[in-house]
């Protein structure tokens, strides 16, 4: 069986561990010994938009989490900027999927765009003027300033996507990771996202985005991971995002290796 | 006979001021408990916290305060560690695992209890429902004042519970809201679970002399959940459940004395009178809450009902006009062709009449100037809401009619303005009726 994945099209000139945003070896993630991701390696480079795509079940939000240290993982490496993630979480900005925001919950968009200050204002110490204008700030900057006070679950889907969004712009960071933030929004939505996007990129920002709209790959990203319970194949959009690489991706379900996985969990379990 | 005649502001004080002590830090935890939807967690510890107790009497042979508390604050904490743990390894969902561990430990507690009764004076059901009404007999001397034990105890839990509220209100609010992010910048979401459940544990030791080990948990889940229905915001929702905690404790003690009386019994429990002080603010809560209340969204949906039977009378009248200028119509004429109940039509026409839409000459009906521009309006939102829907919807003349008669009660000039815009090549709807222009043409 061909273990050896990822061809690298580009020749790629080899920058400095510090300054590789997120690079990952040999990771391997597992709910109840069913791998998840499976012996996942890639690198991406520093200032660019890149997409994960792969189809429902592939371990796209997995493989964030992992990235983030959120679930464990079986076997593998995870490092951010040179080093592991815990060291440097500082430079990096999230952006949940929205299934995993409880949208009752009693705050309002500028609570959830403070939030993103809390590490900064630190343990114990209450949140200031100086703080709120900056979340303020942050709303503007994606345009919903005028709901700064309103409930979550009485935005629209795009304004809660936005606000997200300002959460992530006010964490300052080098790196985001988004869990579909193009999910349920409208299109002056998406098209607000994608020019913040391209404003972070231009400040030599690094965004890692879970994506579903396949059409769009190729405007929004300038790199691209295909992933399917492993990589298909990453680089750059223009030369990995092709027709064969799609079907390698949501075409058969790695039905073998599926099947091996499945027949080596049973066996452990058994002994 | 309503009992407050045996009124003893010295004995009813101290059990009131005991009540609301134990109720308020509760509630202050009871908060997060709801929002992080761990109600059944803090269940869970309230009953597991039982062998504990047990143990610590049995071990020390007595109703020391120290061991018990480190007995039952250690137990209450395993109960949250086993929950997690069973959940990780047995794949068992949460509810499951704590239904597990929480029944088996309470059950073991009441064995333990039970077994030391028999050498220690411990009454199995003043464990279970507490013995509030006993509280001002046992007195420490505090600076000279004679202050019930069970008080001081409560004073201080509640101090330690208001101050961790204060100064980790913003971790408590990221953790609960997104443990992801709070864990990812550094507050580790998993410490302040076990500060939050520990305290959990403390709070429920320190209520079971008052309340007893299962109505405390009523104490922790009730005034948040109705505070929760009542609010959009996290510190007034905490700030309303300690009031409401205040409510229930005083009310729950003042008619535990009463009620019963009422009815020629003797007092009852003034813990149980609390629980059931807090579901009654619960209903009163669920029935009035500006935004969900039940109450609320009845009058709310009856208000629209009147509205749109209003509409649909001047609607109505502007098409009568459009076919047949000299035509009048009565009350049950409009009523044949509404299908609608003769109590809230003729109210309706009533009131259309009285605020100028409609004039009335002996039963019949005719609009008025203002009544005719708000039907204008009307109708017209209706046919370009058909044409749009024929024309952008794909939907069919025959189907439209239901559609746009929902949809025009919702349009206002703006979005008429904007049905417009899409309609431009036409002033004729899909049945070929006119569209009436937005002003009156003279």
């Amino acid at each position: 069986m061909n273990n050896k994945q990822n061809p690298a099209h580009t020749p790629q000139v080899e920058l400095p561990p510090e300054e590789t945003p997120v690079s990952v070896y040999d990771l391997t993630v597992a709910y109840h010994r069913k791998p998840v991701i499976w012996d996942v390696s890639f690198e991406i480079p520093p200032g660019k938009l890149v997409g994960i795509v792969g189809p429902n079940g592939a371990g796209k939000s997995t493989l964030i989490k992992a990235i983030m240290g959120l679930i464990p993982k079986a076997s593998g490496r995870v490092q951010i900027f040179g080093k592991p993630y815990q060291k440097n979480r500082h430079r990096v900005g999230y952006v949940p999927q929205r299934e995993s925001v409880d949208w009752d919950f009693p705050v309002d968009a500028l609570d959830v765009v403070t939030m993103g200050l809390y590490k900064e204002i630190g343990w114990c110490l209450p949140v200031r003027k100086k703080h709120r204008a900056r979340a303020m700030e942050a709303l503007e900057r994606v345009g919903i300033a005028d709901y700064a006070h309103r409930q979550i679950s009485q935005l629209s889907g795009g304004q809660q996507q936005r606000t997200f969004l300002a959460r992530a712009l006010v964490q300052n960071a080098d790196l985001y990771l988004m869990d579909e933030p193009f999910a349920a929004v409208d299109a002056a939505t998406e098209k607000a996202i994608v020019q913040i996007l391209q404003e972070m990129k231009q400040a030599g920002k690094t965004a890692l985005v879970i994506h579903h709209d396949l059409q769009t790959v190729p405007e929004y990203f300038d790199y691209v991971i295909l992933l399917n319970m492993r990589v298909i194949d990453h680089g750059l959009t223009a030369e990995v995002f092709t027709p064969e690489n799609l079907q390698k991706t949501y075409g058969g379900r790695l039905t073998l290796l599926e099947e091996a996985t499945e027949t080596m969990r049973r066996r452990e379990q058994s002994l | 006979m309503s009992g407050l005649e045996q009124w003893n502001w010295y004995l009813d004080g101290w059990i009131i001021v005991a009540g609301i002590l134990c109720a308020v830090s509760s509630a202050l935890l009871g908060n997060f408990l709801v929002l992080r939807k761990m109600s059944m967690l803090g269940d869970a510890i309230t009953h597991a916290i039982l062998p504990g107790l047990a143990a610590a009497f049995m071990i020390s042979d007595s109703r020391s305060s120290l061991p018990m508390f480190l007995g039952a604050v250690i137990a209450g904490i395993l109960t949250a560690l086993f929950t997690e743990w069973i959940r990780g390894f047995g794949k068992v969902d949460e509810g499951a695992a704590m239904g597990v561990v929480f029944t088996s430990l309470f059950a073991l507690g009441l064995v333990m209890i039970v077994q030391a009764a028999d050498h220690v004076d411990l009454d199995p059901g003043c464990v279970l429902y507490g013995a509030i009404e006993l509280t001002p007999l046992d007195t420490i001397l505090i600076a000279g004042w004679e202050i019930p034990r069970v008080v001081v105890v409560l004073s201080i839990v509640l101090l330690i519970n208001l101050l961790f509220v204060i100064f980790f209100l913003k971790e408590l609010k990221l953790s609960s809201f997104d443990p992801a992010l709070a864990t990812t910048t550094g507050f580790n979401s998993t410490i302040i679970h076990y500060a939050l459940m520990t305290l959990v544990a403390i709070t429920a030791v320190a209520s079971f002399e008052t309340v007893g080990n299962i109505l405390v948990v009523a104490m922790f889940i009730v005034p948040p959940a109705a505070a929760y229905m009542l609010t959009d915001r996290l510190g007034t929702m905490i700030v309303i459940s300690a009031i409401l905690a205040t409510l229930a404790a005083a009310t729950g003690h003042i008619s535990a004395i009463t009620v019963p009386r009422w009815f020629g019994y003797q007092s009852t429990s003034t813990a149980g009178m609390m629980a059931v002080a807090a579901g009654l603010l619960f209903a009163v809560a669920a029935l009035f809450a500006p935004r969900h209340g039940i109450v609320v969204v009845l009058i709310r949906r009856q208000i629209l009902a009147w509205k749109i039977l209003a509409e649909d009378i001047i609607a109505l009248m502007y098409r009568i006009e459009e076919r047949n200028p000299q035509l009048k119509p009565d009350a049950t004429y409009l009523r044949e062709i509404l299908f609608s109940q003769s109590v809230p039509t003729s109210l309706t026409l009533r009131y259309l009449t009285k605020h100028g839409q409609l004039s009335d000459s002996n039963g019949n009906y005719e609009l008025t100037e203002t009544g005719r521009d708000h039907a204008r309006q009307l109708v017209r939102s209706h046919r370009l809401w058909e044409h749009y829907l024929v024309e952008h919807a794909g939907m069919s003349a025959e189907n439209i009619h239901k559609q746009a008669e929902k949809l025009e009660h919702f349009t206002d000039r703006q979005l008429r303005e904007k049905l417009n815009e899409d309609t431009i090549a036409t002033d004729q709807d899909p049945h070929g009726r006119p569209i009436p222009p937005e002003e009156k043409t003279n």
